[in-house]
């Protein structure tokens, strides 16, 4: 009895806000769903052969491929860094900790439209382009630029700037479980200080927190969604670069498209995607297997 | 048009307090679908806007609801993504029982909205036919069209003075002008943040004299006058002649008035904010033409007043619709003058409109007239988002045109298959 008072109610909000639209949303995705969450014509496979055929759904769907490959590592080496700085610091540890952990409560939108609007505008008194001025550079589009693609540097500083603090609160926790016990070893046994202690000693010892961190980044790069969105589109829609799976499927399945069969096709493929990835991963790192 | 006003920009502090209270009630209230509560009797009418920018209109459309006796009408006023509200509203019981929208092509398909055609007897013809025509189809009229909204090229007289720079009255003319009145500081002219694709859409073929969807259903620019003339657009982004990274986007005249740019491409709506910066120091022009078939080109777009056929009270909604948008023409003038700058969607309104009658003003509804022209209603979101992807490739990556519009010509037969199935 008093198993399901506690559980009850958090298994039917489970069962009502994600299984429900979940197994919806896969049965949607076998039909015509035009302006309709309650379909009547059957139409198989065509969905997923409509939106595998797709430019613009295959071409983000490399977009995010490349995106995660770059952000995972770029973020765990950034927090990794900030970390280990951090830990060394012998006082006002505290207070740079916090500094570096604060851009964290920042929402992604307010971060997103402060870029945006104040430090890359392409105009001549953006942030970014009164810098390049003292040096004599002109102007820079930043977000409509294709050739080069500056619009990548907004969106992974942005990403960076919110992420980095979050992960290296996680990594110094991991630092600061390492025993000062292996390090005096070590120094006895005659190892350098620096990079030697760090490949041999610290990195090591870091495994379990590293396998986390880069697990909650690739599921975060995945729901990639709030920053792309609020910096690259426009009232007239998301330009055709840069636009991450979620993006294009907010635009044909939520937008005036409306076609919600398509929609949840795309949105059942990605889930795939995620799955396969995840247990691959997890397979690789060893998640969850005993330490030895 | 449709996203003619960008809410995020204009939204004051207090605005958003009360917006984020409202927001709170609503949720705290459950579903509140906007019925209940108003005067009058009769039965209860949820009503819905998209927020407009300019102070005023929603004291007024409360006003003209209070006004009517039939009916209690409770008008609700929303900020945000308004057609992603309203298309979801419309899955559900809980769908307003009158609402400003399209109505979208699929909505109309969908049954989700209610055939006004009767609404119309004997003053159809008193409609402007470029915004009733997007809002029928098989001859059945599905939403009322409230204004006119209309874009157009403003452009500084001295800027244009001082580079010795003739007003452009061809596409190439306007390329090179924009070129010309580049200069370290001042842009030659703004399209908006993304290079022109979101805004322009079909502005530039109805330049060269082709439209997206033909009156029988056919794509209209399978034809290389499309691809050269789309392919010149380009040339903007490649002189570093256009604005781009402003802080406000093309609906908002904040870059033309504070001097980022020598002309910008921005809605009717904006003339009185630049009248009263600028005084007489500017100019309006309609999309110029490009080659010898094509003319100028004035994009149109109206909301309309649709009924939900979820509605429990459809007779009752339809008759209020008739009631504000064909019979109050006291209230429709006051809709589209008062507050924003529109033109009546009422031919013998616009004609005796006092402030429609000199100046640039003047210019706008002479162009809208000759040249005035709205996106077709079969020219479906999944054409325009591809059509849109290839414009944007085309002038900020200067793709090649004639291999970019061959994927939009296959999507948009697909979508026009698919709409007359």
């Amino acid at each position: 009895m008093w198993f399901w008072a506690f559980v009850g109610p958090f298994a039917a909000g489970l069962a009502l806000f994600t299984y429900v639209p979940l197994v919806w949303s896969v049965w949607l995705s076998f039909f015509d769903a035009h302006n309709t969450v309650t379909p009547t014509e059957f139409v198989g496979l065509d969905n997923y052969t409509e939106i595998l055929g797709d430019p613009s759904f295959t071409s983000s769907l490399t977009t995010f491929a490349v995106f995660s490959l770059f952000i995972v590592p770029a973020t765990y080496a950034l927090s990794l860094a900030l970390a280990l700085m951090v830990h060394r610091l012998r006082f006002a540890q505290a207070f740079f900790r916090s500094v570096f952990f604060l851009p964290t409560a920042c929402s992604y939108v307010v971060a997103a439209i402060i870029w945006k609007l104040s430090v890359f505008n392409g105009v001549r008194y953006g942030l970014a382009n009164t810098v390049l001025g003292w040096f004599g550079g002109s102007d820079i589009a930043w977000l409509s630029t294709t050739s080069p693609p500056w619009y990548w540097l907004v969106i992974v500083t942005v990403r960076l700037w919110l992420q980095a603090g979050f992960y290296m609160v996680i990594l110094l926790a991991g630092l600061q479980r390492i025993p000062a016990t292996l390090y005096e070893a070590a120094a006895v046994d005659g190892a350098r200080p620096g990079w030697q202690v760090f490949r041999h000693i610290t990195f090591p010892q870091l495994r379990a927190t590293s396998v986390a961190v880069v697990l909650l980044l690739v599921v975060n790069a995945f729901q990639a969604f709030d920053e792309f969105y609020n910096l690259l589109s426009t009232a007239g829609g998301y330009p055709p670069y840069a636009r991450p799976p979620l993006v294009y499927l907010y635009y044909a399945a939520l937008g005036q498209g409306q076609n919600l069969g398509l929609g949840s096709a795309g949105a059942v493929i990605l889930a795939l995607i995620i799955a396969v990835v995840t247990v691959i991963q997890a397979r690789w790192f060893g998640l969850g297997r005993r330490e030895d | 048009m449709r996203h003619s006003r960008s809410s995020t920009t204009r939204i004051s502090r207090r605005q958003l307090l009360a917006v984020s209270g409202a927001l709170a009630l609503t949720a705290a209230c459950g579903s509140n679908t906007g019925r209940g509560g108003g005067a009058g009797g009769g039965p209860a009418l949820g009503q819905w806007y998209h927020q407009y920018g300019e102070a005023g209109t929603e004291e007024a459309v409360k006003r003209y609801a209070a006004a009517y006796g039939k009916a209690r009408v409770n008008v609700q006023w929303r900020p945000g993504n308004y057609d992603q509200q309203t298309a979801a509203a419309l899955l559900t019981e809980n769908a307003p029982d009158v609402f400003e929208g399209g109505p979208t092509l699929d909505q109309i398909r969908g049954g989700q909205v209610a055939d006004l055609t009767g609404l119309l007897k004997g003053v159809r013809d008193d409609f402007h036919p470029a915004v009733l025509a997007p809002k029928t189809y098989q001859g059945k009229v599905y939403g009322i069209p409230q204004v006119i909204d209309t874009q157009m090229l403003y452009y500084r007289k001295s800027l244009l003075d001082k580079a010795g720079v003739r007003p452009p009255g061809t596409l190439d003319e306007l390329i090179d002008a924009a070129k010309a009145l580049t200069t370290k500081d001042v842009k030659g002219l703004f399209l908006g943040n993304d290079g022109g694709a979101g805004v322009l859409g079909a502005t530039p073929l109805r330049a060269a004299g082709l439209e997206p969807v033909t009156a029988d259903g056919e794509v209209g620019f399978d034809d290389p006058r499309a691809a050269k003339t789309l392919g010149k657009l380009h040339r903007f982004h490649a002189d570093g002649s256009l604005l781009l990274g402003a802080p406000t986007d093309w609906s908002d005249p904040s870059a033309f008035v504070q001097g980022l740019t020598a002309m910008q491409w921005t809605g009717l709506w904006a003339l009185p904010q630049i009248q009263n910066t600028l005084g007489d120091d500017f100019g309006v022009l309609p999309f110029p033409e490009d080659g010898p078939q094509g003319g100028p080109s004035v994009p149109v777009g109206a909301y309309g007043a649709a009924v939900s056929t979820h509605s429990g009270h459809i007779d009752a909604a339809k008759a209020y619709v008739k009631w504000l948008w064909v019979e109050r023409t006291d209230f429709q003038e006051d809709f589209a003058l008062s507050y924003g700058f529109h033109i009546p969607a009422r031919i013998s309104l616009a004609k005796k409109a006092a402030k429609l009658a000199k100046g640039a003003a003047a210019d706008a509804v002479r162009f809208t007239a000759d040249h005035g022209y709205a996106q077709p209603l079969l020219w479906t979101e999944r054409s325009r988002t591809a059509y849109q992807d290839a414009l944007s490739r085309i002038i900020t990556d200067g793709a090649a045109p004639d291999a970019q519009l061959r994927t939009v010509v296959a999507t948009t037969k697909a979508e026009l298959k698919r709409v007359r199935s």
